[in-house]
């Protein structure tokens, strides 16, 4: 066996735009090569795959990173990493539930690096950030060399499992969330394997608004978004349960028709990580917790059923 | 002179310290001779068949590869342990018995290269029918093993027919409890190098035991004792997952090294480690427990059945661990214990912390918290009327002489509970829907070999003075960050009167030092620690013999120099070695044939005592509270002690909440960290660990074993804990939120909630 040399492969083409242009134009000309951002979803199994013939850079592309506000909402670039969003008074105040959900996505060290363009990409049915977006009524924005920009809500915005309408000459440029209307509430609750470093086994994101609600008085509900992860083989909003809320008070009778309508409407699976049965259960638990929740007077931050996980 | 500091009793720093947190320690993944090859394993991917033939895709680039199989093993194909029924690779012709068994070995200069190469190898497989189940397994349609399928049988009994006690007493409990795998996922996945020097071979790599490895090579390899060298790498966790299984890797570098001429290095990914090597025994226990109204316990009867997996490997030796701890630590005149491996067709289970008692100790301390609530009684109550006092005699008839500290260390946990919560832990929120319970637990851990074990064993230690002046410990016993190391280094100084930084800890090498005997068992501290205290005492009055002769004054302060008078006589002399041999104290006595006498030379006893929080939306339990008393004998180094008692604990609340491996057809289906959970500090509650010592006459300073110990209990009292939220049994580990929630559900049905 002497004298035989190491086969090596190749190290791939790396290019780092400076601006979103010549990133458009990189994808454009190499529409194969793969798009990088943070690194923590295409890493995972990378030396067990073929190596890609090119990467295209994106991490810390100024023009991707910004979170800025406009009248009609906040602006998230797609580059924006959890720390990032962490670190963003606005997302707190406004948004808290994804603000709840960057803060239980991994630990320290994968919030520096993962960006919310890579959750929406990757379009995992266990990516912790896609039910907020479902609950917030976020849009997406992409854009090509070829044809500009263009605008998706991002309830449309996943194709199947795993897939986007991302087209093979685009990027994700950056995530719009609509300012939501004074008063309402949000909640995120992601149930995992343990407490860090987990992947979701059923998450909720929800936003109500309550009317006539004043002291002793719950009021009814004008506005609601209930948005699931893990059940489905993407996340789902529960038409069916925001109907039964709206125009309804929350009460004890409310939670209980809530339970069953989760119940009827997701059709979760059992893997790895958990069960069917569990998984069905839980999500109709979180759900009527919701909804129990409104009928208090004020909701306690984003998350009083989580406990004190830093 | 030594330091207070350094003293047998405090806690210097670890002598292993620095090297670990700079980077320069080097494990065997750092080591890279020129010319290495990297070695990877071609693997079965059924549980269960003939294997046929072996074919290799010749449209593949061999020629840079080194191929093995079954046929180029020059001595005998087997890993060598206790029943030699395990092949290293398994021959055409030969019967696949696990998913994940290695078949061939391939070694290239790269590793994509020998990932392409393993890739390019077919199985041809005839199927059989396999056994997942232990049900499976006693049916025997399906014969793996013998006519029964059983790797073996211990009983042990004492006192009366067991029936007629039981009928007679007012209060009989019965349960089944069942226990899952556990994977010890240590740091480090497992890894050794071989590189042949002539015709002798060097292994070096990540272990416990470099003697199994010794053993079992020289067998495979044909080799004399003295042309086969293994030498333990700094080693990333062992918990026993490195005790047995580096002798397969060994085996299997060692051949490709041989084959390909050059050096190879096999170190697994964690997926395969995950997969392919052992983990805790899966268990289920049937255990009746008869007692008088007053609560005194009359009469137990267990039933222990452990899945050894597809080969017998250290199964018995678990088993019987498993069996000699059945009963609890309770004085009950008559018990029967009946304990049984059954063959399957997973991969082979094994040695991890705890060694079998874990599983029966779930089972009788959940006896113990369901015959508190049956009777109506405080289960601290129903355990302080029937904890061994020192005196009392156990189911296999030994009479407790001494050291025993079952009340002391439940009395320090009691205190400890009345102290207010630490602070900064995490809890839920009170709430309605949050449900919470407490659960205590008290058990024992024999410490060293079982039975007439360390007799056999004949462990040895030497301290020397080397070549170079340098006062040296040389044992086989090794440091896979548990501390040994320092441990030793600790007992040495204090015996010489030296500082710790003037000893050296040599590297564990099988032409170096002598055979300790295995680094397990929680012997390595109060057995190969004693013989370290012996030597290092034997040197100390050599030199100071040699001041005398070489005529320094009584008063020369040179005289209780021992550094400088060690390197006296090495510039003078050359080596100073002194080796102490095990011989047990005197009055142990044991019966192979019929289970009787004296198990083990002593025992440590502990108490825990868990407060769970179970949030009934998710069914997730916090453990909000985790007291655990723990006796050592002696705190060589409180700070390593306290270390090994907090990891044992939480690596034991991870079996119980959190740890599953899932087997789908004999694979492992979840062999990754991110699906293989275990619990993180998040999970970890602030513990309250306390030391007790109630002394060992015959360990060093004391000492009896701690590594063990603090993986027994805390699994029972977290699911009494959660019963006592729930109000339904928990009778199997682990308690995953989707286990409470069928439980809860059932129990619902059963209008047991
Ligand atoms: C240890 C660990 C823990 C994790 N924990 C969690 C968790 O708790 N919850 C969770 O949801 N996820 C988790 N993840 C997954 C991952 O961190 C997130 O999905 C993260 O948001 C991915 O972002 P990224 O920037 O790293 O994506 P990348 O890995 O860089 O990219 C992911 C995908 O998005 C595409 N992409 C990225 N940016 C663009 C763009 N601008 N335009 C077009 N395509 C783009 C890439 O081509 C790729 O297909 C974890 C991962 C690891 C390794």
């Amino acid at each position: 066996m002497s004298g035989a040399t190491p086969t090596r492969t190749p190290a791939p083409a790396w290019l780092r735009p400076a601006t979103l242009a010549d990133a458009l134009a990189a994808r454009a000309a190499h529409p194969d090569w793969l798009v990088v951002a943070g690194g923590t979803d295409v890493m995972v199994g990378s030396t067990r795959r073929p190596e890609p013939p090119g990467v295209l850079d994106l991490f810390g592309l100024a023009e991707l990173s910004a979170i800025t506000e406009g009248p009609d909402g906040l602006c998230v670039g797609a580059g924006a990493t959890y720390a990032a969003l962490l670190r963003h008074p606005t997302v707190r105040d406004r948004f808290p539930c994804l603000h709840e959900a960057a803060r239980e996505v991994g630990a320290l060290q994968i919030q520096a690096r993962g960006t919310l363009g890579g959750n929406v990409q990757t379009s995992s049915p266990v990516g912790d950030t896609l039910p907020p977006l479902l609950a917030l009524d976020a849009e997406v924005e992409v854009a090509s060399a070829a044809r500009g920009p263009r605008r998706v809500p991002y309830a449309a915005w996943i194709t199947s499992y795993r897939k986007t309408a991302l087209a093979t000459d685009e990027l994700l440029v950056a995530v719009h969330l609509p300012w939501p209307a004074p008063g309402t509430r949000q909640r995120w609750r992601k149930v995992g394997t343990r407490k860090a470093q987990a992947i979701s086994k059923v998450m909720l994101a929800a936003t109500a608004r309550l009317e006539g609600d004043g002291p002793g008085r719950p009021g009814t509900i004008a506005h609601a978004r209930v948005a699931l992860g893990a059940v489905a083989d993407r996340p789902v909003r529960l038409p069916t349960v925001e109907a039964l809320l709206v125009g309804a008070s929350p009460d004890p009778a409310l939670a209980e028709r809530v339970r069953e309508a989760v119940r009827a409407a997701i059709t979760p699976i059992t893997d790895v990580r958990s069960t069917a049965d569990y998984r069905r259960e839980v999500a109709a638990n979180l759900v009527a917790r919701f909804v129990l929740d409104l009928a208090a007077p004020a909701l306690p931050g984003a998350d009083p059923g989580a406990g004190g996980a830093p | 002179m030594i330091g207070l500091g350094e003293r047998v009793g405090a806690s210097p720093p670890r002598v292993d310290g620095a090297a670990k947190v700079t980077g320069a320690a080097r494990y065997v993944d750092d080591l890279q001779p020129p010319g290495c090859l990297v070695g990877r394993t071609v693997r079965s991917r059924v549980a269960h068949g003939v294997l046929r033939a072996l074919e290799r895709d010749p449209g593949f680039d061999w020629s840079d590869v080194t191929f093995v199989t079954a046929a180029d093993v020059p001595g005998r194909n087997v890993v060598t342990l206790i029943e030699d029924d395990q092949p290293v690779l398994v021959p055409v012709g030969g019967t696949i018995r696990h998913h994940d068994e290695a078949v061939a070995l391939v070694a290239a200069p790269t590793k994509e290269k020998a990932e392409a190469a393993r890739a390019a190898v077919r199985l041809v497989v005839d199927p059989l029918p396999a056994i997942f189940t232990l049900d499976d397994a006693l049916r025997a349609e399906v014969k793996l093993h013998g006519q029964d399928n059983v790797f073996k049988r211990f009983e042990v009994t004492r006192g009366d027919d067991v029936e007629r006690a039981l009928a007679a007493c007012d209060v009989v409990v019965e349960g089944v409890y069942e226990t899952g795998a556990q994977e010890q996922m240590y740091i480090e996945p497992q890894g050794m190098l071989a590189a042949w020097e002539g015709d002798t071979c060097h292994v070096t790599g990540s272990l416990q035991c470099p003697y199994y490895v010794h053993k079992a090579l020289k067998v495979t390899l044909g080799l004399p004792a003295e042309r086969v060298v293994i030498t333990q790498a700094v080693t990333g966790g062992g918990f026993g997952g490195k005790e047995e299984y580096p002798s397969m890797i060994g085996a299997h570098a060692a051949l490709l090294a041989r084959a390909a001429g050059r050096p190879v290095k096999v170190v697994y990914e964690r997926d395969e480690d995950v997969a392919a090597t052992t983990k805790r025994h899966p268990s289920r226990v049937r255990h009746r427990l008869g007692l008088a109204k007053d609560g005194r316990m009359l009469a137990a009867d267990v039933d222990v059945l452990f899945d050894g997996g597809a080969y017998a490997t250290l199964t018995q030796v678990v088993l019987s661990r498993g069996v000699l701890h059945a009963a609890g630590p309770y004085r009950i005149p008559t018990v029967r214990i009946v304990g049984r491996a059954l063959a399957t067709n997973h991969p082979p289970h094994g040695a991890f912390r705890g060694f079998g008692a874990p599983q029966t100790t779930f089972a009788y301390e959940r006896q113990t918290a369901k015959a508190a609530r049956a009777l109506g009684m405080d289960p601290v109550a129903l355990r302080r009327l029937n904890l061994y006092r020192d005196g009392d005699v156990t189911a296999t008839g030994q009479t407790l002489r001494g050291s025993v500290a079952a009340h002391p260390t439940l009395d320090r946990v009691v205190a400890q509970l009345e102290q207010p919560p630490p602070a900064g832990r995490r809890t839920l929120p009170q709430a309605p829907h949050v449900k919470r319970g407490r659960g205590v637990a008290t058990y024992f851990h024999g410490s060293g070999f079982t039975g007439s074990g360390e007799e056999r064993l004949k462990g040895q230690a030497t301290v020397a003075v080397a070549a170079d002046g340098v006062l040296e410990v040389r044992a086989g016993s090794t440091d896979m960050g548990q501390g040994a190391t320092t441990t030793f280094a600790q007992i040495a100084a204090t015996a010489l009167d030296v500082h710790v930084s003037q000893v050296r800890v040599a590297q564990p090498s099988t032409d170096k030092v002598p055979d300790s005997g295995p680094t397990v068992a929680s012997r390595t501290c109060m057995i190969v620690g004693g013989l370290v205290d012996q030597a290092a005492r034997a040197v100390r009055s050599k030199l100071e013999a040699f001041a005398a002769e070489v005529g320094l004054a009584a008063d020369d302060p040179a005289r209780g120099d021992l550094p400088a008078l060690a390197r006296r006589w090495a510039a003078a002399r050359g080596e100073l070695a002194e080796t102490h041999t095990y011989r047990p104290p005197a009055g142990i006595r044991w019966d192979d044939q019929t289970y009787r006498g004296d198990a083990y030379p002593v025992f440590g006893w502990a108490a825990c005592a868990v407060d769970v929080a179970v949030d009934t939306d998710t069914w997730e339990v916090v453990v909000e509270r985790c007291v655990h008393a723990v006796d050592v004998g002696k705190a060589i180094n409180p700070t390593i002690v306290q270390g090994q008692i907090d990891g044992g604990t939480v690596q034991a609340l991870g079996w119980a909440l959190w740890e599953s491996v899932q087997y789908r057809e004999g694979k492992v289906l979840n062999d990754r960290m991110t699906n293989c959970i275990i619990p993180t500090a998040i999970e970890a509650p602030e513990l309250e660990t306390l030391l007790v010592e109630e002394p060992y006459a015959h360990g060093p300073f004391g000492a009896k074993g701690v590594g063990e110990i603090p993986m027994d209990g805390p699994g029972a009292a977290v699911a009494s804990a959660v019963e006592d939220a729930l109000g339904v049994a928990m009778d199997e580990l682990p308690l995953l939120p989707e286990v409470v929630h069928r439980r809860v559900r059932a129990g619902r049905a059963g209008g047991a909630a």
